[in-house]
């Protein structure tokens, strides 16, 4: 049987045609989108690494199953970026060396997104190291990470409104 | 993973016929069915979702005081209600101590009560387990059983039901409606989550093709939303399944106990409602003794499963300390590190 459906990824649709139910977001864009900068890790959900916005909330890529997803609205790394000029939370994780060997960053980067579309956190160093517990890093970046995190948040509340 | 037959109802009734099929489950938002399926410890020939059927998105706050809540509520969107979160502060707590940021934005209610035992066993196709498998035995027992059940095991089966929402929820007598090929029925979560026996395999209430639609709170259960607390201890300050957990809620006035709700979490096959220990908080001084003495009476049954004595001691304190915090007052604010210990002692938490 074949599985149709559409979705929206970065601002534009995508018609998709799976013969296997079996396929998940992550594998949807790594395979057959050819958006690999959504990093498959553990595939469990334990490592954060496939982190990306699902109709403006942060899920973990790995845990759906894209045919689930007909009509929705997915952001990844790829479409943060205005043009040549980087979201301010890449700036940001570029500024205060959120990241060591850059596997993990991609999810990093839309979870902190998820985070501070939620509001929740402000620069609260604790709410945000709570607030990106689920993504991990195994160089151990996460000092660099919190600030990277707290200063995007400082930029946009400074009026860096830039597709926060 | 297997594969499946995918189908999307439109209707309640569609989904019933549906899920009623041998061989089908019902999938909402997949993040536990999808982890053991990639394991290979769950085989559905067919799943059906039903995280778009209608009328299971809303959060009723009722005018008799209650709450009636969507099976398809998303946690992360139960525990940012603002009036949701003054009622029941320890659900809102218990809700956020729970996973990950991403894992509670996808997570639904109705998903997270029908959750299935974190037990490396029951994950691992290559391991006997009686609960995966009728009759295969249980390599927990002479396994790696540190984190296994202190309360209500048998021979069996070990496994503990991980999550930390039903353990406030069954402290505060939330209910369930269910619908199923017979119709239409309402059950307390207590009786949802079945003790092992010699049948771990029964994991639950729910009949063939039954799917649960909401969950219902009682008007009595905010009476202890000015004294409430949901404390878990876990191997890491985030992201962990309770070793051991507790929700504490009471009704104060002038020093003494009009109502005691106490659940524990981590401790048996299902949310454990520490009932004797209530009978023993209410009427008396909210102070040490009475806490002492409830914590006492909360463990009186538990007796080690394997190498997990320890987790007996650690309950009895865990329990102590939420019933202490929850006398101190719900915070205004939910912590930084929900539901840690280390929260509001002014340690480093992150430490």
């Amino acid at each position: 049987m074949t599985y149709s459906f559409s979705l929206t990824v970065n601002g534009a649709t995508r018609a998709v045609e799976i013969e296997d139910p079996r396929v998940t977001l992550l594998d949807l864009l790594r395979e057959r989108l050819a958006l690999t900068g959504t990093k498959k890790g553990c595939d469990r959900g334990q490592c954060g690494a496939c982190t990306v916005l699902v109709d403006g909330r942060r899920v973990n890529a790995c845990l759906i199953l894209a045919v689930t997803l007909d009509g929705a609205e997915i952001e990844t790394i790829e479409g943060v970026a205005d043009g040549n000029r980087p979201h301010p939370v890449q700036e940001a994780f570029i500024a205060h060396d959120g990241f060591q060997c850059g596997f993990c960053t991609p999810g990093q980067i839309m979870s902190a997104i998820g985070l501070l579309r939620e509001g929740e956190t402000g620069e609260d160093r604790e709410r945000i190291r709570e607030g990106m517990s689920g993504n991990l890093c195994r160089c151990a970046a996460y000092a660099g990470i919190t600030e990277a995190v707290a200063a995007a948040q400082r930029a946009l509340a400074a009026g860096d409104r830039r597709r926060a | 993973m297997n594969l499946f037959e995918y189908i999307r109802p439109a209707s309640l009734d569609e989904a019933v016929a549906a899920g009623s099929e041998p061989g089908a489950a019902y999938l909402a938002a997949g993040t536990n069915l999808l982890d053991l399926m990639k394991t290979g410890a769950a085989r559905p020939a067919r799943l059906v979702d039903v995280t778009r059927l209608p009328g299971l998105d809303r959060i009723e706050l009722l005018a008799d005081g209650g709450a009636r809540i969507g099976a398809m509520v998303r946690n992360a969107e139960l525990a940012r209600d603002r009036g949701f979160a003054r009622s029941y502060p320890a659900v809102a707590e218990a809700l956020l101590s729970g996973a990950s940021p991403q894992i509670r934005n996808a997570a639904t209610l109705g998903g997270n009560l029908m959750q299935r035992t974190r037990c490396a066993y029951f994950f691992d196709p290559a391991s006997n387990c009686g609960r995966r498998d009728p009759g295969a035995g249980c390599d927990a027992r002479a396994g790696l059983n540190h984190a296994h059940a202190i309360l209500g095991w048998s021979d069996a089966c070990l496994a503990t039901h991980p999550s930390d929402l039903c353990v406030a929820l069954v402290a505060l007598d939330a209910s369930l409606e269910i619908v199923g090929p017979a119709g239409r029925r309402v059950i307390p979560l207590e009786e949802l989550h079945r003790l092992p026996g010699d049948a771990p395999s029964r994991e639950t209430a729910l009949e063939a093709g039954e799917l649960i639609v909401a969950l219902r709170l009682p008007p009595e259960a905010a009476a202890v939303r000015a004294h409430s607390r949901y404390l878990k201890l876990r191997e890491r300050t985030s992201f962990a399944f309770a070793l051991v957990s507790a929700a504490a809620g009471l009704e104060i006035a002038d020093g003494r106990i009009r109502r005691a709700r106490l659940a524990l979490g981590g401790v048996a096959a299902k949310p454990w409602r520490a009932r004797a220990a209530e009978e023993a908080l209410e009427g008396a001084l909210a102070g040490p003794l009475a806490f002492a003495e409830a914590a006492a009476l909360a463990l009186a049954d538990a007796r080690p499963s394997g190498d997990n004595a320890y987790k007996i001691e650690l309950a009895r304190r865990l329990v102590l300390r939420a019933l202490e915090r929850a006398a101190a007052g719900t915070p205004e604010r939910i912590p930084a590190l929900p539901a840690s210990v280390l929260a509001d002692t002014g340690a480093t938490a992150h430490a």
